[in-house]
């Protein structure tokens, strides 16, 4: 087998761990063998190549976008005490009590262990608040009652008119740095990641899954992947990944949309004590918090934007928990799709399973495949210790589990998505030329540079839309506004680009952004939209 | 305790300091009309300096008109209740008229073609139609309409203006365009530029005379050499007239991003110019709270304290839109923030934005502002004026999208000579 590794890695610090992010791009007709193939680079995919190396195995993940690109970057980032649960489905409540202890234990570096909050208002079920501690205690979740002094004491933000609060031990998860971390180890096992790389079919003979084929998305190039075993993880897409290898998956989609607030406004999570609902959790993240999330039912994968309607709805349903809500700034909003098992004949989607399902496909005439969907974040791990028991026994490979009892090891370097990090780097090793391109956000040429780089050893070219993935361009205050116009005149400096493809690179820069803001154009948002179109329509004419 | 605030007696009270605010207070206090303005300035630092009459229509055509007076024509036909219906078509060239000529005898010129728009380079490397280009600037709309051999400069450290950008951007249709970077004299040290200290800088004749050093060796064939926005701010032609001397070829200048010295120049020029003609101005003061009394209107004005009261017979309010501070949106509905006058609405918030940020048709929520009557004076939800003596005028007005159809200026300019005209006859 003949290939040439070429590195997707975003920074240099990346070049270090040579393994990490180098991405393998074969040459034509050129057939990668493995044992284990892993479609998904969720948490899901990334806990499962992790478990699988543990034990010994060569695995290589495969993801069509990027880290995390699907509703594993879209989320609260909340691990769950179970509590949530405890009044529909005892077995996730006790699922994800269990695995939020052992992650608080395993994973300490992407956890900050808040605690958490239930809280009721008036006019909330008075039955379902009585049940609560003691469904609770049924699932074995700690919980304590918290007077409302006590409850305001801790958290003031909390309405006047709450009737009744509970601690528990929720706690707020970074899901990037859990997934990085996880692929971190793996590759260091010697597995193999691929990024943006599609699956496009597979060659099936004799009940087996004999063949992957696969197209690199960056420059179009095809090729194939030969694995003893294939495990289908890719979430919200598993049914058309299962498709392709001619099996059926009765997935059905729930768009969540989630509002990112200017600042933190609590400490703690603060769930809202009734049965599962719009807008009832507001988790920390770092120095913002998240909010959210809705429940909309959708038939298809393209176009997932949360929309003015559902962010009305976020504001108005939490600010009778917490009342500053109302008034606070938003500065993005985002949404995901959860995918969900059950039949479509269900009306309201959070009565559908929020459980998880391992599908052997036995009954679909394939030895050799297995899908992983639905689950939570917070079970995750279990999620990927249940496929991996699984996908060993049928290798034969009897080593046991590891990941309940050995720690995620932190992966180190992190990359310039991470909000601060930029700022960081650039103070510690600051070039006199090292000038500010991004001023919010304090993203200077230096990492440009570092990501045109990346972008060329793929073979890619960049433009705005590129660097904004990427980095945190375009993710600050000014929504793009200045650090596009002065982001696309360096990149003509540097001869990244020519001719007039400036145009349609701020174009789609500056409508890829909007997505995130159309939602929250009110008070100050809607002030810094204005400006932002009276200088790229009232001065530059970019609409024309 | 009560404090005393200085009391101020005056017939028009100018709420506003952006273009409609001070074409309002330049046109009041040519009428002798005794005049405050009072507002934040922090919206005309974004101006490009270039004053569009009327450009595109309709917008979701994106229809460029050559001729804005026909363009205005048109407008007014379809959409009859933009303010510009409102204003005769002779008071809108007088304004102009008027507008300009204050502007040259104040020292910034301004060149057009009396029923042209012309068409200017922008820094992104697109080009705009706009109606009065500043005398600094001119030369670029006849280096474009000629396609001459032209050499763009740019600055080391000057974020935003990458003379490459317009030149690759511009080359098919001019193939003889060039670019060159050059280091401003003494900047060498500095990591990044900004384009008001590099304008501050060249009003000191040896300063030109080392950037005009810097540039010669440049030119070579070029017949023209264009510069980002920085020949001074209080002297600009005077600047302009020495380099062009010095290099020995035509120049001119290309507006920048912000921030830019191209507002900071209408900002000066009107700040020492209006009170040598008798207009009191109370700048980065807000107003506070007005209420009426029988000669008309008392206005708190200060920071976040009282610090004057003004007693005037009238206002013009030209406030703005949301950055202007004259509109304000929470996420229901869109109000007016002084008087809470009636705001005409554009429906749910759904329907504010489009979902593409560049859509052709614009935002609905452009369309908001203040319905007026012939008079410009605000209506009230019976459609009556709300006072007698309070009028409106510039991008607070509703039914025109001054973004999209390039008639900031015009509107600004045209409805603040209506506004005072209006008033004068009122009182």
């Amino acid at each position: 087998m003949k290939c040439y590794y070429n590195t997707l890695n975003i920074t240099h610090d990346y070049v270090t761990k040579k393994e990490l992010f180098y991405n393998l791009l074969p040459l034509k007709e050129i057939k990668l063998e493995t044992q284990v193939l892993i479609i998904g680079g969720g948490i899901t995919g990334a806990g499962i190549t992790r478990d699988l190396a543990l034990r010994g195995i060569n695995c290589i993940l495969v993801e069509k976008h990027d880290i995390n690109a699907g509703a594993s970057g879209a989320n609260h980032g909340l691990l769950h005490s179970g509590a949530r649960y405890v009044a529909g489905n005892s077995v996730n409540a006790e699922e994800c009590r269990e695995e939020g202890n052992i992650l608080k234990k395993m994973a300490p570096q992407c956890i900050e262990d808040t605690g958490g909050l239930f809280v009721a208002v008036e006019g909330d079920d008075e039955k379902y608040v009585a049940d609560f501690p003691d469904l609770c205690s049924k699932c074995g979740i700690p919980v304590k009652a918290l007077d409302t002094r006590e409850a305001l004491e801790i958290e003031p933000v909390l309405s006047k008119k709450i009737i009744a609060t509970y601690q528990v031990s929720d706690a707020a998860v970074d899901p990037f740095k859990l997934s990085m971390d996880n692929i971190y180890q793996a590759l260091d096992l010697g597995c193999t990641l691929l990024r943006h790389s599609k699956v496009t079919g597979f060659i099936i003979e004799r009940n087996r899954a004999l063949a992957t084929r696969l197209q690199n998305m960056l420059t179009g190039e095809e090729f194939t992947i030969e694995a003893l075993q294939v495990v289908n993880a890719a979430g919200a897409w598993a049914k058309e990944i299962a498709v392709l290898a001619g099996c059926a998956i009765n997935l059905r989609y729930s768009k969540g949309s989630l509002l990112v607030t200017h600042n933190r406004i609590a400490q703690r999570v603060i769930n809202r004590l009734r049965p599962s609902s719009n807008a009832d959790i507001l988790v920390p993240g770092g120095t913002v918090s998240i909010l959210g999330t809705t429940s909309i039912t959708i038939d298809s994968l393209d176009k997932i934007f949360p929309t003015v309607q559902e962010t009305d709805f976020i504001v108005g349903e939490a600010a009778a928990m917490i009342p500053q809500l109302e008034r606070t700034r938003y500065i993005r909003a985002y949404a995901g799709v959860r995918p969900l098992l059950g039949t479509p004949s269900v009306t309201d989607d959070r009565s559908l399973s929020r459980g998880f399902a391992l599908l052997d496909h036995i009954e679909d005439g394939l030895e050799n495949f297995a899908s992983i969907t639905g689950g939570k974040l917070t079970t995750y791990r279990l999620m990927a210790e249940k496929t991996a028991n699984l996908i060993c026994n049928r290798l034969g490979v009897s080593r046991p589990c590891l990941t309940r009892t050995d720690p995620l090891p932190p992966a180190g370097a992190a990359r310039w998505t991470k909000p601060g990090l930029a700022p960081k780097v650039w103070m510690k090793k600051h070039d006199p030329e090292d000038i500010m391109l991004c001023e919010c956000e304090m993203v200077p040429k230096s990492v440009v540079d570092s990501i045109v780089e990346s972008i060329h050893e793929q073979n890619g070219k960049s433009d705005l839309k590129a660097i904004g993935l990427r980095s945190r361009i375009g993710k600050g205050a000014c929504q793009g506004t200045f650090c596009g116009l002065r982001t696309c005149a360096y990149l003509y400096d540097i001869n990244e680009l020519n001719t007039n493809e400036g145009l349609t690179s701020l174009r789609e820069f500056v409508n890829e952004r909007w997505r995130g803001v159309r939602p929250l154009l009110w008070d100050t948002p809607l002030i810094q939209a204005e400006l932002q179109e009276a200088l790229y329509c009232g001065l530059m004419g970019l609409e024309l | 305790m009560i404090k005393d605030n200085p009391e101020i007696n005056c017939e028009l009270a100018v709420i506003g300091a952006g273009m409609a605010g001070i074409a309002s207070a330049l046109f009041a206090s040519k009428r002798g009309i005794s005049t405050v303005q009072v507002g934040l300035t922090s919206g005309i630092i974004f101006a490009s300096g270039l004053i569009d009459l009327m450009g595109v229509h309709p917008i979701s055509d994106g229809k460029i008109w050559e001729n804005p007076w026909k363009a205005i024509n048109a407008l007014t036909s379809d959409i009859p209740n933009h303010p510009f219906a409102r204003i005769n078509k002779d008071d809108i060239h007088k304004a102009f008229e008027e507008f300009l000529a204050f502007m040259n005898n104040a020292g910034l010129p301004y060149c057009r073609y009396e029923n042209r728009n012309a068409k200017m380079i922008m820094p992104v490397g697109s080009v705009k139609h706009t109606y009065c280009v500043p005398q600094t600037m001119w030369n670029g709309v006849l280096a474009l309409e000629k396609k001459c051999s032209c050499l763009i400069i740019d600055i080391r450290g000057l974020r935003g203006f990458s003379a490459r950008q317009i030149t690759e951007t511009l080359k098919t249709s001019w193939p003889a365009l060039r670019h060159a970077r050059i280091s401003f004299p003494n900047t060498d040290h500095l990591e990044e530029v900004y384009t008001e200290p590099i304008a501050r800088c060249l009003s000191l004749s040896e300063n030109r005379k080392a950037l005009a050093q810097i540039v010669i060796p440049h030119v070579k064939d070029a017949s023209m050499v264009g510069f980002p926005a920085i020949f001074g701010i209080h002297n600009s032609v005077e600047i302009y007239r020495d380099l062009q001397e010095m290099i020995g070829v035509t120049i001119f200048e290309i507006p920048t991003i912000p921030p830019s010295i191209t507002g900071l120049r209408i900002k000066e020029t009107f700040e020492s110019q209006l009170p040598q003609k008798g207009v009191r101005l109370l700048l980065q003061k807000k107003v506070l709270k007005v209420h009426r009394n029988k000669g008309g209107f008392v206005l708190d004005i200060g920071g976040s304290d009282t610090e004057y009261t003004v007693k005037a017979k009238g206002i013009i309010l030209a406030s703005g839109r949301f950055l202007g501070g004259g509109l304000h949106a929470d996420r229901k509905q869109i109000r007016e923030s002084i008087f809470n006058l009636p705001v005409f609405q554009v429906g749910e918030r759904k329907n504010w934005h489009s979902q593409n940020f560049l859509d052709p048709k614009g935002h609905l929520i452009n369309m908001a502002g203040l319905e007026i009557d012939n008079m410009f004076h605000p209506l009230d939800s019976l459609g009556k004026p709300v006072f007698k003596t309070l009028f409106a005028a510039g991008s607070i007005l509703a039914h025109q999208d001054w973004l999209r159809m390039k008639c900031g200026s015009g509107l600004a300019i045209a409805s603040a000579f209506a506004a005072v005209n209006a008033f004068k006859k009122q009182v």
